[in-house]
């Protein structure tokens, strides 16, 4: 980003250049944000479900004090603590050994295998679990030799489906701060005396933790937006995403309150993040 | 690009809150009074449709199941399909003035018609109206002040279905997904939508006379809280909850429910992948529906909609449908047509006194649907939160 100061029209130029993905942040994302945040407040006619608009906070207090929200605020919340400290054990020792311990084929091989669920669709991948997890599906086939039963529909399917849609989202910026750590970084460290697991501590510690920070942030809250998954194999369960969903087509004003929900708790989750610093080298 | 930090945030959190933020689709006010049409011209060359699963098939699901490509060779009217799983999803999808007709149960048509988002259909641009059993016009869920805001399409009940293998002996009774639902602990299904609440009123008005339930639609609130109550303790045997047909299909196919509320169609569609299911009406009656093919008040193919409304009624599609459905017909002149003679009989097509059985889903007001002066009713909103805490 080097423009030079004193060039005419250089300034004109990145105004420009700047302005129409500014425009559509302010007025796509920020502005439908901005409106969905306002018809919380308004209300529905409870017979035609049509939306009034008349100011009232009522929305947010039948939130606030229906104890069902609650619960499923917890629940949803537990779903994406759960599935980003998972997602977070996988990827640490396939970073590790993909910036480290592999190299050339195998390297690019396993990079590429991190990728390629990336391309396909997200309800393929969804419905792929659904059939394994299934009464007769692979995974109750796999475990009936030991005497074991497979989860079925639920929490737990939900777990493990995120934890593999997400997977990825938490490999690569590892991998990529683990392979920007020079080796001699490592090789200083020992020679200074430093054991494995001080130079874990305080080596490699410092460097991961950005990363995995980055990488918690999708994980959480793509955990925390998602329904589609509860959906096809949560069996009974539901999340805020399903609550809102199901709301829409009947109170949109409660649906949108309830969007504020995740809102708020990914903000605070960015809020701590950054405190962190690991919103610093983006 | 250190210093574009808090802009990298906002972008991150813009993406992460639009995720959150689909599908809000802002609906319009009621215009109300639109007027019924007066004449049908030539058609738009298109029409779009909402319609229940089952109801406008074009062999795609089963290829001697085809109405759609022969309405769309005789007007030239192409057929655009949105398959909607509840009647809640029906009125919003009806909110967004898109859709030209909608196939709509008895708890969205009034919804539909106060909202302002249907219009009046004048019945004499519909020839085949002439033939449709006089039982189905002019009821309270299909005409307004003595208008018809739709053209019946034909009716049916709300099915019990199970596994032949894995639940004997054969219910009879929906005690079978209530008190009787811990025999099958974690392979029972219900319907996903607050009308379900229903089912429950029902079987509570057979078997637990002191609450005093007339009509499963009209609940005072004693009422509705013993139904959430039966519906809590369902909820604790329940596999999943389905609103999706296709996924009960496979639910059923694949073990994963055993036993649960169903439609005809389902069963139909279950049987032909070979599941080993049957579907039975309960001796305690049934909830069901009563459809209607409604014309948006702000068709923008009124023609083509007006020509899809006599075609699904009219007698060897009427038939088709009923058929592959798994419901009576709305035409009289239909029943000659269905490719088994007894279709009308066992639908009971014509006979008022066992339609007295079934408890045909309507929206729940205020003002008990029962009579009752006396107390306020439960409405759609009480429903609809008990619904979302019955869930959990």
């Amino acid at each position: 980003m080097s423009v030079t100061k004193g060039e005419p029209g250089a300034r004109t130029r990145l105004a420009a250049l700047l302005a129409p993905p500014l425009l559509w942040l302010i007025l796509a994302y920020l502005g439908s944000l901005a409106v969905l945040l306002l018809s919380a407040f308004w209300t529905t006619d409870p017979f035609t479900s049509d939306v009034e608009h008349s100011f009232t906070a009522d929305n947010f207090r039948e939130i606030l004090t229906d104890p069902v929200y609650r619960t499923v605020a917890l629940r949803t919340l537990g779903i994406a603590v759960v599935v980003t400290l998972l997602d977070a054990l996988l990827a640490l020792p396939m970073a590790f050994f993909m910036a480290w311990v592999a190299t050339g084929r195998l390297r690019r091989a396993l990079l590429v295998a991190v990728l390629t669920p990336l391309w396909a669709g997200y309800l393929v991948k969804a419905y792929a679990w659904r059939v394994m997890l299934g009464e007769h599906g692979i995974v109750n086939a796999a475990l009936a030799p030991l005497g074991l039963h497979g989860p079925g529909y639920g929490t737990t399917a939900v777990v493990i489906v995120l934890a593999y849609l997400w997977l990825p989202y938490m490999i690569l910026p590892l991998h990529a701060a683990l392979e920007r750590l020079p080796a001699h970084h490592l090789e200083a460290s020992a020679d200074l005396g430093a054991g494995t697991l001080r130079t874990l501590r305080s080596v490699v510690a410092p460097a991961v933790r950005p990363a995995l920070l980055a990488g918690s942030v999708f994980t959480f809250s793509l955990s925390l937006g998602d329904y589609l998954t509860v959906q096809i194999v949560g069996g009974r369960t539901q999340l805020l995403g399903n609550v809102i969903a199901s709301q829409v087509t009947l109170d949109l004003p409660l649906a949108a309150a309830l969007s504020a929900v995740p809102v708020v708790l990914v903000v605070c989750y960015l809020a701590a993040v950054r405190r962190a610093g690991a919103l610093d080298s983006l | 690009m250190r210093n574009a930090n808090p802009w990298k945030a906002a972008v991150a959190a813009g993406v992460l809150l639009l995720a959150v933020a689909c599908g809000s689709g802002g609906g319009g006010t009621g215009g109300g009074g639109a007027a019924e049409q007066k004449s049908v011209g030539k058609g738009e060359g298109r029409v779009d449709l909402i319609a229940w699963a089952g109801y406008a098939e074009d062999g795609s699901n089963d290829p001697r199941a085809d109405w759609v490509h022969p309405f769309e060779k005789q007007t030239g009217c192409k057929v655009n399909t949105k398959i909607a799983g509840t009647s809640d999803e029906m009125v919003s999808l009806m909110k967004t003035g898109q859709y030209d007709t909608v196939s709509a149960s008895g708890d969205a048509t009034l919804r539909l018609i106060a909202a302002g988002d249907v219009a009046p259909v004048n019945t004499r641009l519909v020839p085949n109206y002439r033939d449709v059993f006089s039982g189905l016009k002019m009821r309270p869920f299909n005409s307004k002040d003595g208008k018809m805001y739709g053209i019946p399409h034909g009716r049916g009940a709300n099915l019990l279905m199970y596994r032949t293998d894995k639940v004997s002996p054969a219910p009879a009774s929906w005690k079978a997904v209530f008190d009787g639902a811990p025999k099958y602990s974690g392979k029972v299904t219900a319907y996903d939508s607050p009308i379900y609440i229903a089912d429950a009123a029902l079987y509570l008005m057979k078997t637990r006379p002191s609450l005093g339930i007339k009509d499963p639609y009209a609940l005072d609130r004693t009422q509705l809280d013993a139904a959430v109550a039966l519906l809590k303790k369902q909820r604790q045997q329940i596999g999943e909850y389905w609103s999706d047909y296709q996924k009960e299909v496979t639910a059923f196919k694949g073990g994963d429910s055993v036993i649960g509320t169903t439609w005809q169609v389902i069963a139909n569609t279950a049987t032909a992948q070979k599941a080993p299911v049957k579907a039975v009406l309960p001796k305690e009656g049934a909830t069901g529906w009563s459809d209607t093919w409604m014309v948006s008040a702000k068709a923008a193919h009124p023609n083509c909609a007006y020509k899809w409304l006599n075609w699904i009624v009219s007698p060897k599609v009427n038939a088709q449908v009923a058929e592959y459905f798994g419901e009576a017909p709305a035409n009289a002149r239909a029943c000659r047509e269905t490719a088994d003679p007894h279709h009308c009989a066992v639908y009971h097509a014509d006979d008022e006194a066992y339609y007295r059985r079934v408890h045909f889903w309507t929206t729940p007001v205020p003002q008990c649907l029962d009579g009752r002066k006396n107390v306020t009713c439960t409405d759609y909103a009480q429903w609809t939160r008990a619904w979302t805490e019955i869930k959990g």
